[in-house]
């Protein structure tokens, strides 16, 4: 015996206790995760990720620089704070993205995108869009005259395939892979030749995007299709640059001899100039302002939905807050925050006197009574709501009332709705069970002897239910109440019906912006700071009372 | 009644087979099933009575499937794009929200002239729809007017009933509420005209600064009487309860409850918005529902089937060629021509809806609308 | 609070009853004289009727308490309808139910029947008021339902009180909204609908949910706090934030079941509401849940593992009858969560699976029919019904199982 004590306690499996002890808290705590597994990976997959992407909406731009690549590198280099206005190379690339994104139905994609940040901009890409093919027949229709061959399709696909650009090839295809989103991917049965790649490279470039897209997109051969306006615009600006048409000279390759045609006609093709283009096309293209906001948005994430959340406004002098006449997100945190406060105490006042009487009276009476407090749980939201406004309205029920017994004048008639009353009061009742239930099941745990003893050691009848009775219940109010505040904070039905102007919440402010203005970036944002206050509540909620007094009745 | 149901059933069996092998017919190159959105409520009844059932009749094989989700069609379809699962084959859209699905690659863009059948003298589509055509995508249907009624027992007495768009600002002699709609689209522009703005400057001076604050101001003056509409149901319930003495909202709306409800409501023609309403078909269709799709689309647009359409609700075919062709009502029997809000006794000073303004001004004079609406 | 005190002594008539009650006819008097446009008679004409009718029914001795009120009741509608037409006759009963009861339950005494006899005045005052409040409480939480179910007959199409209902005429009324509820598939597609998503959409969320709780509910959960911050986050987030979120999950998921496993659109279309239901539902189940788990006592659970029950049958015969009333309760939240949501299957459903509060939600905002008001009636009833059967299934058993009520 006196051996064993210096050795460990040994358990029924022979092995020493402390070991078998911490092996079956282990398989405890094994067992309680693999109870909540399923649900947890549930909740995960089909709620959390799903709000989170959402919720990343809020930062996301990628937009800017996925529809105008180029031309956001290319802007880089100006600054907004001079008033001159980009230089032509901005625009060249600004043609050719554009071209590309109009082809593909994303250029007034981006014009609503930025209009959210500057009136108008949604005009200047969806007319822009149009004009594009105009601004590259000019160079179109003079080569074609020069030589026939370039209003072949077939001639074009031979003159600029080849080897060696499977490099370029492969660059085109990620930059339109991001542009639409789609991957893009196949064999395009075209490679460009690194020789003219070297010697015409904005040809190359904008004949490569065709030849991607006409395969991919459109599912059509390349060589059978005549090529965009932009790759007569490359070509046209090729040909500018002395050294190419010197290289032109000593080209011997397929198509040599019409570029030869070409370069000799090189007077009767146009002068490139695409930002008098542009301007042609939409005069907003030259003004700073509209290229300060691209600049200022080209970033692939940023903080401007957020700040406009808050009524502040990202410019290119830095951020501001927003016109006087536009701000209204602050107003309507601060008065949902409010509302929903107020909601909570009404529930509080109006819930708390009932679950008392129903913790306290016996258990058939009590359990009829609850068949009312159910009831309207039971009704339609929707119902309740168009209910309370027969109602409340002016010529409503409560105002005929109160107009027939004398009380109100008929024509100074009681407006108790389309303000915030009506969502107070209309809210209130649809919340007030999920203040009752909590609160009679706190309620009911609590022993009655204890009031009764308060009373019998001299306590007046205040006295014990302040001192005795009240604190105990209080877990039930503030489950009652996290969850009638979290409930209220989100809802937009019922403001939305009986709410007027003053009485809607930032809930319908975020479905306006999903439903209608498409701006779900801002709604993003609206919703994470939503997200972000009630989850802080929640947190100090835990940290007070505990998650785990929350009762729902049973 | 054994004996003729005896006799039907093989007659029955008879049909059902024709039918099934007319389904199997389709199958070849056409989807059997479309879902079509659109509004529900009369507007639709109205499309299915005009255009789905007459179609389904030559077409026994086909099933359509309504979706009344049209008040949510920009944001459904865009997620459903971005998706990529798109489940819509033909959406009822107002003409601003198909230049929107137009601008962000949602909608299809088609050729009028190719895609639509051409009036019975031969007239293109795209003449005989002219300028409703608003955008490549779009395929008018209907051209509707957002106008005012209002409560014929509630006009003060020895007042003569309100006849311009400015008895809405007018409090001294039509005192009473009002009901608009909570959006700032024509709203701003009647409050411009009413306050002395000639109506080619209206968005002119909207697109402005000041015409902004002038629009509000003109409204600042009614604004303890208004109540804010959302939804196309809720003036006439709020004309047909006496909550309003005259509000907003669509003419069918009013010609639904001055003549088939039988409400003691009044309605005015001035200053009438003319809006449009009509298809789109969703972007990126597999082709066999495509196929469907636009062989529907080509019956549902024709003379014949939009003028139908107005037998059941006054709302006024988009083709020229239609016109002459507008009935009685289904179940009334009155002639539905003078209901038109393109009636010319109707149309005398009309306000066109500007859709290329709103399309960029939507979001900034909306900001600031909600924000005054918020003071 | 059982009976304290059963027998009370009937209140001095001339000192107590009379006066009592001739504060209540004033209070009536004032208002009805209000309406005649003098208060001030019908103050004082009301307190002499209230003291006279105290004193009258007071004489009457050997009849049956409810006889004394609706005869009261009756003298009352006939004094009103001759006053005041048919709202006369309404009010009349009104008044005459209120005074013959209040005046009954003065004279007997029965007011203190319920307090213990040690109370003051004041006491038994504060007492009453008391209940009147909750008694205001739930007609607040009533009322509303009223006017849905009055309105549901309406003969036109409007939420309107016509001039006709209010006088109570033949023609102001129709069943109409019931055979448009009842005898359209615009509304029977919906509401069949709603009957195929909710039960199993809680059948999910009550599954799954239990089980978590249970695991939650032992000790040593590693990261307990964080893990129920997750299954309550459904209830967190703004409904129209989760619908537009959920809808980007559920849309391919949909192509992926179709494509994959063959299934066909309207299944996959069920599938996916049934789902967003689901979790939609699941935090109403963990804290109902979690909270009866609470109070649960572990060693019963250790009991039966010592007498050599297996887990299972530990958990279906020991542990779940005993959590039986929360997960009932749960279940009912999430079914309820189901049945009435039209935010989210707005975005993630499709045509087929229109429910019926989606219905209701075209309804209201295309054209305002009665309609709603026929379903939302015939669904309160269908509540009442099913609410008091349960509540008489309950006592039964009680009865059976020899268990006092309460």
């Amino acid at each position: 015996m006196s051996d064993t004590t210096q050795e460990p306690m040994i358990a029924a499996d022979g092995r020493p206790l402390k070991q078998s002890l911490a092996r079956a808290l282990r398989r405890q705590k094994l067992r309680a995760l693999a109870l909540i597994a399923p649900l947890l990976l549930f909740v995960m997959v089909t709620f959390i990720i799903p709000i989170l992407s959402m919720l990343f909406r809020s930062v996301e731009n990628q937009i800017v620089s996925n529809t105008l690549p180029h031309t956001v590198v290319a802007l880089q280099e100006w600054d907004s704070a001079q008033s001159e206005l980009p230089d032509e190379e901005v625009f060249r690339h600004l043609y050719f993205d554009l071209f590309k994104a109009a082809e593909a139905k994303e250029h007034s994609r981006l014009g609503t995108r930025l209009n959210y940040e500057k009136t108008g901009l949604s005009s200047v890409f969806r007319t822009t869009g149009r004009r594009l093919d105009d601004m590259g027949e000019v160079f179109q229709d003079p080569l074609e005259d020069i030589n026939e061959n370039f209003k072949n399709g077939a001639f074009w696909y031979e003159m600029l395939s080849g080897e060696g650009g499977e490099e370029l090839l492969e660059s085109r295809r990620t930059l339109w892979a991001r542009l639409t989103g789609d991957s893009m991917a196949g064999d395009i049965g075209f490679v460009p030749s690194s020789q003219m790649a070297d010697m015409l490279p904005w040809t190359t470039r904008a004949y490569t995007d065709f030849a991607i897209w006409t395969v991919v997109e459109e599912e059509d051969v390349v060589a059978e299709e005549d090529p965009w306006e932009a790759v007569y615009a490359g070509l046209a600006y090729d040909l500018q640059s002395e050294e190419t048409r010197a290289n032109i000279a000593s080209y011997g390759g397929p198509g040599a001899e019409a570029l030869k045609d070409a370069v000799a006609n090189f007077d009767k093709l146009p002068k490139v100039d695409f930002k008098a283009a542009f301007a042609e096309a939409k005069e907003d293209w030259v003004t700073t302002d509209l290229w300060a906001t691209v600049q200022v948005f080209s970033a692939d994430y940023t903080p401007g939905y957020f700040l406009n959340a808050v009524d502040l406004e990202l410019t290119p002098e830095g951020v501001q807050a927003k016109p006087e006449n536009q701000q209204i997100y602050m107003q309507l945190f601060m008065r949902t925050l409010w509302m929903a406060l107020v909601i909570t105490g009404s529930c509080i006042v109006l819930g708390y006197p009932v679950a008392w009487l129903l913790a306290n009276l016996p258990m058939r009476t009590a359990n009829t009574l609850m068949i009312l407090v159910l009831l309207p749980f039971w009704t339609s939201l929707l119902v309740r709501t168009s209910a309370w406004k027969v109602l409340l309205q002016q010529q409503g029920v409560i105002n005929d009332i109160l107009v027939w017994l004398g009380f109100v004048d008929d024509a100074n008639r009681l407006i108790l709705m389309n303000n915030a009353t009506g969502t107070i009061i209309a809210m209130t009742h649809i919340l007030l069970p999920f203040m009752i239930l909590p609160l009679y099941s706190v309620m009911k745990t609590i022993p009655p002897s204890y009031l009764r003893a308060a009373k019998s050691l001299g306590a007046t009848n205040w006295t014990a239910f302040w001192r005795v009775y009240f604190p105990q219940s209080v877990p039930g109010i503030g489950a009652g109440s996290i969850l009638v505040f979290i409930l209220a904070i989100g809802y937009y039905i019922t403001p939305e019906i009986v709410g007027g102007t003053d009485g809607i919440f930032i809930s319908n402010r975020i479905a306006y912006h999903i439903s209608s203005s498409l701006n779900w970036g801002l709604a993003a944002a609206l919703g994470s700071i939503l997200l972000v206050v009630v989850l802080v509540l929640y947190w100090a909620y835990d940290k007070i009372v505990g998650i785990d007094n929350v009762k729902l009745g049973g | 009644m054994k004996l003729i149901s005896k006799l039907m059933k093989p007659i029955a069996a008879a049909t059902a087979i024709a039918s099934l092998s007319g389904a199997a017919l389709a199958d070849d190159h056409m989807a059997s099933n479309m879902t079509i959105v659109s509004w529900g409520g009369a507007y639709q009844d109205s499309q299915i009575k005009a255009y789905a059932e007459p179609y389904m009749e030559m077409n026994p094989g086909v099933s359509v499937t309504w979706d009344e989700s049209s008040a949510e069609a920009v944001a459904k379809l865009r997620a459903m794009n971005e998706a990529g699962n798109i489940t819509w084959d033909l959406v009822d859209v107002v003409a601003a929200d198909a230049l929107r699905l137009c601008d962000e690659g949602l909608a299809m863009e088609v050729d009028h002239d190719e895609l639509l059948a051409a009036a019975p003298d031969g007239t293109p589509a795209s003449d005989d729809f002219g300028d409703l055509i608003v955008s490549d995508c779009f395929i008018p249907q209907i051209v509707y007017s957002t106008t005012v009624g209002y409560r014929t027992d509630l006009v003060p007495e020895g007042t003569a009933a309100p006849s311009d768009i400015c008895a809405l600002f007018d409090l001294e002699t039509y005192p009473g509420k009002r009901s608009l709609e909570k959006r700032p689209i024509n709203t701003m522009e009647w409050a411009l005209l009413c306050d002395g703005v000639a109506k080619e400057d209206v968005y002119d001076v909207l697109a402005t600064e000041e015409g902004q604050e002038r629009a509000l101001a003109k409204l600042d003056t009614i604004r303890d009487e208004v109540i804010w509409w959302s939804a196309g149901a809720d003036t006439p319930q709020l004309l047909a309860d006496g909550e309003v003495f005259m509000g907003s909202t669509y003419n069918g709306r009013l010609f639904s409850a001055i003549v088939e409800q039988d409400q003691p409501i009044g309605m005015l023609w001035d200053a009438q918005v003319f809006d449009l309403d009509g298809w789109i078909i969703p972007a990126d269709l597999p082709e066999e529902r495509l196929a469907r799709v636009k062989d529907f689309v080509k019956f549902a647009t024709d003379t014949q089937r939009l003028a139908d359409q107005a037998k059941y609700i006054s709302y006024g075919p988009a083709r020229e060629s239609s016109a002459p062709l507008v009935g009685k009502h289904a179940e009334l029997g009155i002639d539905m021509a003078p209901h038109m809000p393109t009636d010319p006794n109707n149309a005398k000073n009309t306000f066109l809806y500007n859709y290329e303004f709103w399309a960029d001004y939507r979001d900034d004079i909306d900001a600031k609308f909600q924000a005054w609406l918020a003071q | 609070m059982s009976v304290l005190n059963p027998s009370v002594p009937k209140p001095d008539l001339y000192r107590f009853t009379m006066p009592v009650v001739a504060v209540l006819g004033a209070i009536f008097g004032f208002i009805t004289g209000n309406i005649f446009g003098s208060p001030a008679i019908g103050l004082v004409l009301g307190a002499i009727i209230g003291a006279a009718l105290a004193a009258g029914l007071d004489r009457i001795t050997g009849m049956d308490r409810w006889k004394k009120i609706w005869g009261t009741a009756a003298v009352f509608a006939i004094a009103g309808l001759i006053a005041g037409g048919v709202g006369g006759l309404v009010g009349g009963t009104v008044v005459g139910v209120s005074m013959g009861w209040f005046t009954t339950w003065i004279s007997s005494g029965k007011y203190r029947a319920s307090v213990p006899s040690y109370y003051t005045a004041g006491q038994v005052l504060w007492h009453n008021t008391f209940l009147f409040i909750c008694a205001f409480v739930f007609f607040f939480l009533i009322a509303p339902l009223f006017p849905v179910a009055w309105l549901s007959f309406n003969a036109e199409d409007f939420f309107t009180f016509t001039p006709e209902m209010l006088a109570f005429k033949a023609e102001g009324y129709s069943l109409k909204h019931y055979a448009d509820f009842l005898g359209s598939d615009e509304w029977m597609v919906p509401l069949k609908n709603s009957l195929i998503i909710a039960p199993i959409a809680t059948i999910i969320s009550v599954s799954l949910g239990t089980l978590a709780a249970i695991g939650l509910s032992q000790s040593h959960v590693p990261g307990r706090q964080a893990i129920m911050a997750i299954l309550i986050s459904p209830m967190i987030v703004p409904l129209i934030i989760s619908a537009t979120g959920m809808f980007f999950f559920y849309a391919p998921l949909g192509n992926w079941l179709q494509a994959n496993l063959g299934l066909n659109q309207a299944f996959v279309g069920y599938v996916k509401v049934i789902l967003a239901h689901a979790v939609l539902g699941i935090p109403f189940v963990i804290i109902t849940v979690t909270a009866t788990l609470v109070g649960f006592d572990r060693s019963l659970t250790r009991a039966a593992a010592n007498m050599g029950a297996d887990p299972v049958t530990t958990f279906f015969r020991i542990q779940m009858p005993l959590i039986l009333p929360g997960v009932i309760s749960g279940g009912l939240f999430a079914f309820i969560t189901s049945f009435d949501e039209v935010v989210v299957v707005l975005f993630v459903g499709s045509a087929r699976q229109q429910t019926l509060p989606w219905q209701m939600f075209t309804g209201l905002r295309e054209q305002i029919s009665p309609t709603i008001l026929a379903a939302a009636t015939i669904l309160v009833t269908i509540s009442i019904l099913l609410l008091t059967t349960v509540e008489l299934l309950r006592r039964r058993s009680e009865r059976l199982r020899g268990m006092s009520p309460g």
